[in-house]
């Protein structure tokens, strides 16, 4: 237990940081994810078959390649990219991007993905007749979306949605590997310092499994919310 | 670019047979778990969730670090047989990755038993068939049969999963990727490649699943 306690002795506060910055980048991610998946399900969805294929393989590949894999291309990838770019310009320095936009921009693109194929498949579940009738009764094809689609969209998903965070939850470990100072990150940084692996891990396992369980309780919470009207 | 390829490919077989391995012993620890958990003892009950939550709460790589730093931690098992099979990082990969594909698997299992019609339980008992064979000759086949198609998400998933071997020295494709991005400096063609070779593995997958749905699935 000592070695959890606060202050200069302990890893307690760091990995209570640690936490927190596990939890801004699931948020981050997340919230990234839900752009890509607002603009790719209205391509998976539609009917012009080039849209469709692009929607499809943004969904395809990324769910068929390893996390890990996305997000070294990005982290080396990226950072080529970027001086390249830059070498255009005239700048010919070393520029490091920082690694939390790269993780949550890793891991919010494939979670992106999955939560593309919630909404897509919310959106087919949505009665035919919503459509139909505010089409009857002369509303705008942006505003049908809006007030009619997009909230029975979002009440349908949550559930589905719950999975997604969940599943981005556990992604955010991985970015551990490009030096982002996270659970994972700092229970090796611990684990390395003290040697004891096996009491740190075991502590980010537990770490892990509270998130997992807090973020259901408000997941469910919310979910009663949503279906109030139901 | 052409270069690459040899050693990528090595990877893809050390990729392939860790993939494999873990599914075989994945599947076997998935059925025990979902048999313990339709169980009535709710202590039985109880541990076999407590089980499934654990590996489907926290992250893979947690559990790999638990088994290949963390076990090697303790000097009761170093000093035993065990020491020749977890000082290995092949076989802790092999042991992380079919404990988190079991608790997966005996969650699918779990859900296909508790769908099967109560009609064929109570049919083979009108027949006079012990309790035993129907669970053997009725409910394992029939709720094998239902969870095809999420069984063969959780290959797809656990064939990502295995990419983490790379990071426990285990030269598997991801791993071979790593080497090639570091020695060439050339991270598109290293890590592209990869995911082409991964993504031809899950189209394989994809598709042997779906005929094999085709050919055993269960029409209801």
């Amino acid at each position: 237990m000592e070695l959890l306690s606060f202050g200069d002795t302990g890893w307690g506060d760091e990995l209570f940081l640690a936490t927190l910055m596990t939890i801004a980048v699931s948020i981050a991610a997340m919230a990234i994810g839900f752009v890509f998946a607002l603009i790719f399900t209205p391509l998976k969805l539609s009917k012009n078959k080039t849209l469709n294929l692009i929607g499809n393989c943004y969904t395809t590949i990324i769910r068929g390649v390893p996390e890990l894999l996305v997000i070294y291309l990005l982290f080396f990838g990226g950072t080529g990219a970027v001086m390249y770019v830059a070498s255009i310009f005239g700048y010919d320095g070393y520029i490091e991007i920082n690694a939390f936009i790269t993780g949550a921009l890793a891991i919010g693109i494939i979670s992106g993905a999955y939560s593309t194929e919630v909404f897509r498949g919310a959106i087919l579940s949505i009665d035919k007749g919503q459509f139909e009738a505010s089409q009857v009764l002369g509303i705008k094809k942006s505003i049908q979306f809006y007030k009619v689609i997009l909230p029975q969209m979002l009440r349908l998903s949550i559930p589905n949605l719950s999975n997604v965070w969940q599943i981005t939850l556990k992604d955010t470990s991985l970015i551990s590997v490009t030096g982002l100072v996270e659970i994972m990150r700092q229970s090796y940084i611990a684990a390395g310092s003290t040697r004891d692996p096996l009491f740190f891990y075991s502590v980010a396992a537990v770490l892990y499994l509270v998130l997992t369980f807090l973020s259901m309780k408000i997941i469910n919470k919310l979910e009663i919310r949503f279906n109030k009207g139901y | 670019m052409i270069s690459i390829f040899p050693s990528l490919l090595n990877g893809t077989v050390i990729t392939f047979k860790l993939l494999i391995s873990s599914m075989f012993f994945g599947l076997l620890i998935g059925l025990f778990f979902a048999i313990l958990r339709i169980n009535n003892n709710p202590l039985i009950n109880k541990f076999a969730y407590g089980y499934s939550y654990f590996f489907r709460g926290t992250p893979l790589l947690v559990q790999l670090y638990l088994i290949y730093y963390g076990l090697a931690n303790i000097e009761f098992l170093r000093n035993s047989f065990l020491w020749v099979v977890i000082r290995e990082p092949y076989w802790c990969a092999i042991i992380a990755f079919s404990l988190n594909t079991g608790a997966y698997t005996s969650e699918i299992l779990r859900s296909a038993f508790q769908t099967i019609k109560e009609g064929y339980i109570e049919a083979a008992q009108s027949l006079g068939v012990s309790k035993k064979i129907t669970f053997y000759k009725i409910q394992i086949p029939i709720a094998i049969k239902q969870s095809l198609p999420a069984y063969g998400n959780e290959i797809i998933l656990m064939l990502k999963g295995t990419s983490l071997a790379s990071v426990i020295t285990i030269m598997d494709l991801m791993g071979e990727a790593r080497k090639v991005n570091v020695l060439t400096f050339k991270p598109f063609e290293a890590f592209i490649t990869a995911g082409i070779i991964y993504l031809f593995l899950t189209f394989i997958i994809h598709n042997i699943v779906k005929y094999l749905e085709k050919k055993y699935g269960f029409q209801t």
